[in-house]
């Protein structure tokens, strides 16, 4: 929930946002409904990998939000992230179930493995860290997925070896 | 696998026989098939285990061959045996596979065809695959001479006391076709109804039913249903599919397994309270729940029983889907009409209700998945019978997921009333690798730690409640010796300061205190007082916030200092963590009448801190240890002591 807003070192690789298709989404498949607001920012955020500030500003003129509330929106729901993100996004599940089989261990491992705490990026952009809570795949916990692919009952010592997989 | 609309052959339903019409022509594919068919479990945890590759590499090897078919169902439940693969033919039994993984299944269908000698790979086969609505129609399986020595799905311990209502076809259909849904008694509920039931009757039977919400709080929905008829406005009906207990996935399964079941459970909620507009709100993490509902919402649109003019009456209702972003407040129901709208999601205080006043202003009717799960069941099977299942407050069945330290971990429906006991060593075939039951956590983070005492407990709304816990959605975790349980309080209250939306004082503040205190108590800096100044901010806590998240926030700190008061002191007093989980108080040491020397855990630390000869008792060097747990899971042999 607490994404700092884009820092100045970030600034060099803020997104070029196209603004024909930011209509696209915004008319064609969400019809310009405030109501449509949080999945407007998904989508956006499909789009980019992170939910661009010029996208913002825009969506705010376009669909006649201030520009306080969408952020506010963005900010508080925990799925957005206002700053772009590594090319391997790694969701580590804290549910309660991964809890009590270890879950923590593995988080403390690719923290580690990966010198970046909960919600950071490498410096070279590999890897985005963040915790989600529970996927609803229990039988597997302790379970990391890593953008797409579920890895399941993992123990603390395959980390690396797994993290390996992603370029 | 996925059906399009387009391709499919959908005709406009106007009636009870054209749904008749549709059972015979699907029954035959889902109970005779003309050759073998592999039904392959596809929810997100099967596929999570392989069932997705397996599905795949089935389907290429069975590409040109028509002696062999290949589907996908839902979950059926086993989660810890995933990923399922049921086999069938007609006139043969239908056997259960088991951790068919994708190098598995091709063996498991030649097994199958060719005299079942796998039998490790075997779970059971079938003794009657009909669901409980399915009475009237002769057992499939009937006549069908069974298979010697292998075992029946239904004596199996995990199955054996199972009634499944909410999940009566969760594994058992293609949750992309409408056809199969019908062909299980699907969407007879709506259509009888519309043919010869009035609003408030319909209403009266799901009053009479004492059907209770399944999402948390256990309103009777009966009740809320004719308030919210009660108040005039624009009506909607909204579906809480935001599951966000920590632990619990029912709602998830559902709509991946059986999403048509939910949508006609709205939709038979919208033509009792006279709706025409229904929302379901569900996570963004269930992708494939979104788009089973979205095929699901298509079909049904498709065969007029969902749009206007529903079978060609003058009911109409429509059902748009919206999408959380991840906020555990919404499962607070102003909080998610409020998210509904396209807002931030804070709690509103309920001096109103939402039953008169909730989304845009309206009356509207909010229950969760499982709730409208069991409406189409209801409305065909009658109020009495489901009133005759559960105990005398409850009613009914309830689906509990299973999880944690436990052997079988899935998805169990039992009747309400079930003990703990039977839940957790019965079906759930009682903690892994020999260590002993400390407790059974209910509720999520609303909930509260149950200890060793109190399994005899018959599991219904009131019961929890009397030993400080809630039902919740039904999530049960259970925790063995090497929970602590101090740290799983730590846990459940980082979890809700996360999660706190922020707006009032007790919650916000208050439970970052709580935390600040477990904190320190966990990494040794716990002083005497901490545990009574715990009581009274919890007791703060429960009394001044103003959402139920708050009001409930406390429960798993005040249960756990309830029934396990001895290991705060020992945390605070001795500075010691006695399951060995708070890193600040505990050390391992190797046991060396215990240790074998085999060498395992010091080829597997990370630190390099243990070492040893081969075959000798190994030494662990505390300088660079960092307690990662690693070698302690590893030893086969319990050398590696907590102390």
């Amino acid at each position: 929930m607490n994404q700092a807003i884009p820092q100045e070192s970030d600034q060099h690789i803020e997104t070029e946002v196209d603004f024909v298709e930011l209509d696209t989404i915004i008319d064609d498949e969400f019809g310009n409904d405030k109501e449509n607001l949080i999945m407007i920012l998904q989508a956006i955020q499909r789009k980019y990998n992170y939910v661009p500030q010029p996208a913002l500003t825009y969506l705010s003129a376009k669909i006649g939000i201030p520009y306080s509330k969408i952020y506010g929106v963005a900010t508080f729901y925990s799925t957005f992230s206002l700053e772009p993100r590594g090319r391997n996004i790694i969701s580590i599940c804290l549910g309660t179930a991964c809890h009590v089989r270890g879950g923590e261990r593995v988080r403390e491992r690719i923290q580690e493995s990966l010198e970046i705490s909960d919600g950071q990026t490498t410096e070279d952009q590999r890897f985005t860290l963040e915790s989600v809570r529970c996927i609803g795949c229990c039988s597997l916990g302790p379970v990391v997925k890593i953008n797409e692919d579920m890895h399941g009952r993992i123990s603390s010592d395959e980390v690396d070896r797994i993290l390996d997989q992603y370029e | 696998m996925n059906k399009d609309v387009e391709e499919a052959k959908i005709m406009k339903i106007q009636s009870v026989k054209d749904l008749e019409k549709i059972t015979r022509e699907y029954s035959t594919s889902l109970y005779y098939p003309e050759s073998i068919k592999v039904n392959i479990g596809m929810a997100s945890c099967g596929i999570a285990a392989g069932a997705e590759a397996a599905y795949n590499t089935a389907s290429e090897a069975f590409a040109n061959d028509k002696a062999v078919q290949i589907g996908q169902t839902g979950c059926i439940g086993f989660c810890e045996v995933e990923p399922l693969v049921e086999i069938l033919a007609n006139g043969r039994p239908r056997v259960m596979y088991q951790n068919i993984t994708p190098d598995k299944i091709l063996d498991a269908i030649d097994d199958y065809q060719n005299g079942l000698s796998k039998k490790k790979w075997i779970l059971g086969q079938m003794r009657d695959p009909r669901s409980i609505l399915e009475g009237e129609i002769d057992n499939p399986v009937g006549k069908v001479e069974p298979f010697e020595a292998i075992p029946f799905l239904e004596d199996i311990p995990f199955y054996k006391g199972q009634v499944k209502i909410a999940l009566r076809n969760c594994g058992y259909i293609d949750p992309d076709c409408i056809e199969e849904y019908i062909a299980k008694k699907g969407y007879r509920a709506l259509l009888e109804m519309l043919d010869h039931s009035e609003p408030g009757k319909v209403i009266e039977t799901i009053k009479e039913s004492g059907l209770r919400g399944r999402g948390g709080g256990g309103f009777p929905a009966g009740i809320k249903w004719a308030t919210c008829a009660k108040h005039d406005g624009d009506r909607s009906i909204i579906c809480n599919a935001d599951e966000g207990d920590p632990g619990a996935y029912m709602d998830r399964s559902i709509l991946e397994g059986d999403p048509h079941s939910v949508l006609e459970g709205m939709l038979i909620a919208g033509y009792a309270i006279g709706s025409r507009q229904g929302y379901i709100y569900v996570r963004n993490e269930y992708p494939l729940a979104v788009k089973r509902l979205v095929t699901a919402i298509k079909q049904a649109e498709a065969c007029g029983l969902l749009g206007e003019n529903i079978a060609g009456t003058d009911y109409s209702f429509n059902i748009k889907i919206s999408t959380g972003a991840g906020a555990f407040v919404c499962g607070e129901s102003t909080a998610l009409m409020a998210s509904l709208e396209g807002n931030v999601g804070r709690p509103k205080a309920k001096y109103v209700h939402t039953v008169e006043k909730g989304f845009r202003d309206g009356p509207t009717n909010l229950n969760n998945v499982e709730t409208y799960a069991n409406v189409p069941a209801i409305v065909l099977q009658g109020a009495e019978w489901y009133a005759g299942m559960g105990t005398d407050h409850s009613k009914g069945t309830k689906v509990f997921s299973l999880v944690g330290k436990i052997k079988n971990t899935g998805l169990v429906e039992v009747p309400m009333g079930m003990s703990l006991k039977e839940i957790v060593f019965n079906i759930g075939g009682g903690i892994p690798k020999k260590k002993k039951f400390k407790a059974i956590q209910t509720g999520g983070p609303s909930g509260g730690c149950i200890p060793e005492r109190f399994l005899d407990l018959p599991v219904d709304f009131q019961k929890l409640a009397e030993v400080g816990s809630i039902m919740g959605s039904g999530g049960m975790i259970a925790m063995d010796q090497d929970t602590c349980m101090v740290d799983v309080a730590r846990y459940f209250m980082d979890f809700l300061k996360e999660e706190s939306c922020g707006q009032c004082n007790p919650c916000r503040e208050g439970i970052k205190q709580v935390l600040d205190i477990l904190t320190n108590i966990c990494a040794g800096k716990g002083k005497e007082g901490d545990i009574e100044l715990l009581e009274e901010l919890g007791s703060m806590i429960q009394k001044f916030s103003l959402c139920g998240l708050g009001t409930a926030a406390p429960n798993p700190v005040l249960t756990t200092i309830l029934y396990f008061r001895n290991e705060y002191e020992a945390h605070i007093r001795d500075k010691k963590c006695p399951a060995g989980v708070c890193k600040a108080l505990f050390h391992y040491e190797i046991d060396a009448d215990a240790c074998t020397g085999c060498g395992v855990c010091a080829r597997k630390c990370p630190q390099d801190a243990i070492s040893g000869e081969k075959k000798k008792p190994h030494t662990l060097d505390q300088e660079l240890c960092i307690k990662c747990g690693i070698c302690y899971e590893a030893c086969k042999f319990n050398a590696i002591t907590i102390c």
